[in-house]
């Protein structure tokens, strides 16, 4: 019986510092749900800020796009994170857009692949099946494979409703997350993709679309075609807990723009 | 003594407690499966659902057919089974009966590291190594297809193929054998005529065991398959019915995500056709 009272205190012991910390840390937390794409610049903000606000505790729940806006209207978080313009029934069922950053699309293929430039119209032909060899864009003679990303994926979204082709894609593959995409193109000479562009690493070619690349400069003055808003969705009726507003008002004032281009987004914030 | 019977009473309470835990999970998922999955099959309508071809959850006018999802789960199954279980059987025959005890040993701790590979990385090798090694060698577009995951799932199967042929092959009574010998079978001969079919249901076992973790795989399956929703063909990009509901799940919404939890109401009346099959077994043996 002894044996079993030393056993409780022990675990009491262990369970309490639990408790001790969930209850002092509680009013200091800063909750954002949402977007993938938006994992990088959230996370190097969320840091920073941490930084210097070593009492508050900013938490990002990756879940997409339509569940992070479905949960900062449900109030079960403080920012909903949205990689693609609200819709005019969200705003209407009560919620602001604030836009934090823009993100180009970047068109990927293999490093062994010759073409450089394609049209917005190119890409669209390609990805609906019209175009199916790369002889026919000014590559080798070579059946393209296309990739994407899985419905309701924001940059498969983001993609789609740019070049015109939803639900047209003749996608051979749908892969979970831009690195599978990456990854994937980099292993198929015939392969192309599309990637956010803070993700593309030098694994991958980036053509340029209508002749213009992709860069934070071409972005901002919406010479790149492919590219789409960062949303910070917060509820109109409703005011930010003092923590949450702080780290609003941080993340969208110019001092952030260092570390969100850093992230691979283009800042907007002036 | 009234003390001392009142204490076990409570241990004996907690225990039963704790075994309830088990038990409930299974009710609450079950539950929760069919009040969640329910719906969406009756707004799509049950033949609509199972046996259309064509699924389109996002399009402007969505379609939830997901006959080929199933499609591509019996064939991926089945695939892996022809595969695997022929390799499993053989390796378990040979540790049994005629590996030396070293190789034994070596081959035995191999497998259990085989069993513990998570599959996600079974996914990215599948991925960087046999995803292209397909295109190269079939000369195909693009080698995720459904071959590549019925590879990545035969190998997948193969621990538990083995371990559980083997406990069975083991446990053959050596008599058995020795009479076989004694009339003059040999050894080959023996192991295949007399102890083989003395651990007959205990290799089925291994084979539903088999079945129930290929069928029920998603993350590997999911890095090699492609994930487009065709009918299946073995150089096809294929969808699985435990991919379907994984590559959507987090974004989804509506009827799309209701129609997912019907996906996973299927993908969960086939494992239990499976465990009942399982039982079925096990009681056959015992009754023998």
């Amino acid at each position: 019986m002894k044996k079993f009272w030393l056993i409780a205190l022990v675990a009491l012991c262990a369970l309490a510092p639990v408790f001790a910390s969930g209850a002092s840390e509680e009013s200091q937390i800063v909750s954002t749900d949402g977007s993938t794409s938006m994992e990088s610049v959230i996370g190097s903000l969320a840091e920073a800020y941490m930084m210097e606000h070593p009492e508050v505790t900013v938490t990002y729940n990756p879940t997409g796009s339509g569940s992070g806006i479905t949960a900062v209207s449900e109030g079960r978080c403080d920012i909903g994170l949205a990689s693609r313009a609200l819709k005019d029934d969200e705003i209407a069922g009560g919620l602001t857009q604030t836009i934090l950053a823009l993100d180009g699309i970047a068109i990927i293929v293999n490093n062994e692949n010759p073409v450089n430039d394609l049209t917005l119209e190119q890409i669209a032909a390609i990805y609906t099946g019209e175009i199916s060899n790369w002889s026919e864009v000014g590559g080798n003679d070579g059946p393209i494979v296309l990739i994407g990303r899985e419905a309701g994926s924001g940059t498969r979204d983001g993609f789609e409703s740019i070049t015109g082709t939803e639900d047209l894609c003749q996608y051979r593959q749908e892969l979970t997350s831009t690195g599978d995409v990456i990854t994937t193109v980099s292993t198929n000479a015939n392969a192309i993709g599309y990637a956010s562009l803070s993700a593309v690493s030098d694994s991958v070619k980036v053509v340029t679309v209508n002749g213009v690349a992709p860069s934070e400069a071409t972005v901002l003055d919406g010479s790149y075609l492919v590219q789409r808003p960062f949303v910070l969705a917060t509820r109109s009726t409703e005011a930010l807990s003092d923590a949450a507003q702080a780290f609003f008002d941080y993340i969208t004032s110019p001092d952030a723009n260092e570390i969100i281009a850093g992230a691979g987004a283009v800042p907007v914030a002036e | 003594m009234n003390a001392k019977k009142a204490k076990e009473d409570v241990i004996h309470f907690i225990f039963l407690i704790l075994g309830l835990i088990a038990v409930g999970s299974v009710l609450v998922i079950t539950i929760y499966l069919i009040i969640s999955g329910l719906p969406a099959i009756r707004e799509i309508g049950l033949v609509d659902f199972l046996f259309g071809k064509r699924w389109a959850s996002t399009a402007a006018e969505p379609e939830y057919g997901i006959l080929p999802f199933i499609l591509t789960s019996i064939y991926g199954t089945a695939g892996a089974i022809i595969i695997g279980v022929p390799i499993g059987f053989f390796a378990s025959v040979y540790l049994a009966k005629m590996a030396p005890k070293k190789v034994c040993q070596v081959m035995e701790l191999c497998i259990g590291v085989l069993s513990g590979i998570p599959s996600v990385v079974y996914g990215l090798v599948g991925m960087l190594i046999l995803v292209p090694g397909i295109m190269n060698m079939f000369n195909v577009p693009d080698g995720a297809s459904l071959l590549a995951a019925i590879i990545v799932l035969a190998i997948m199967i193969l621990p538990s193929v083995i371990k559980v042929s083997l406990s069975s092959l083991q446990a053959v009574p050596r008599e058995y054998e020795e009479a076989s010998l004694a009339l003059g079978a040999t050894t080959t001969e023996t192991y295949f005529k007399v102890t083989v079919p003395a651990a007959k249901s205990g290799i089925f076992t291994a084979i539903v065991l088999g079945i129930g973790r290929a069928i029920g795989e998603a993350m590997a399956v999911m890095m090699v398959a492609g994930n487009v929703a065709n009918m299946p063909g073995l150089f096809q990009s294929v969808r699985f019915l435990t991919t379907a509901v994984a590559s959507e799940m987090s974004y989804s919404s509506g009827l799309q995500r209701q129609a997912l939890f019907s996906i996973a109401l299927v993908l969960f009346f086939f494992i239990m056709l499976i465990n009942a099959t399982l039982m079925l077994i096990k009681k056959r043996s015992q009754s023998i």
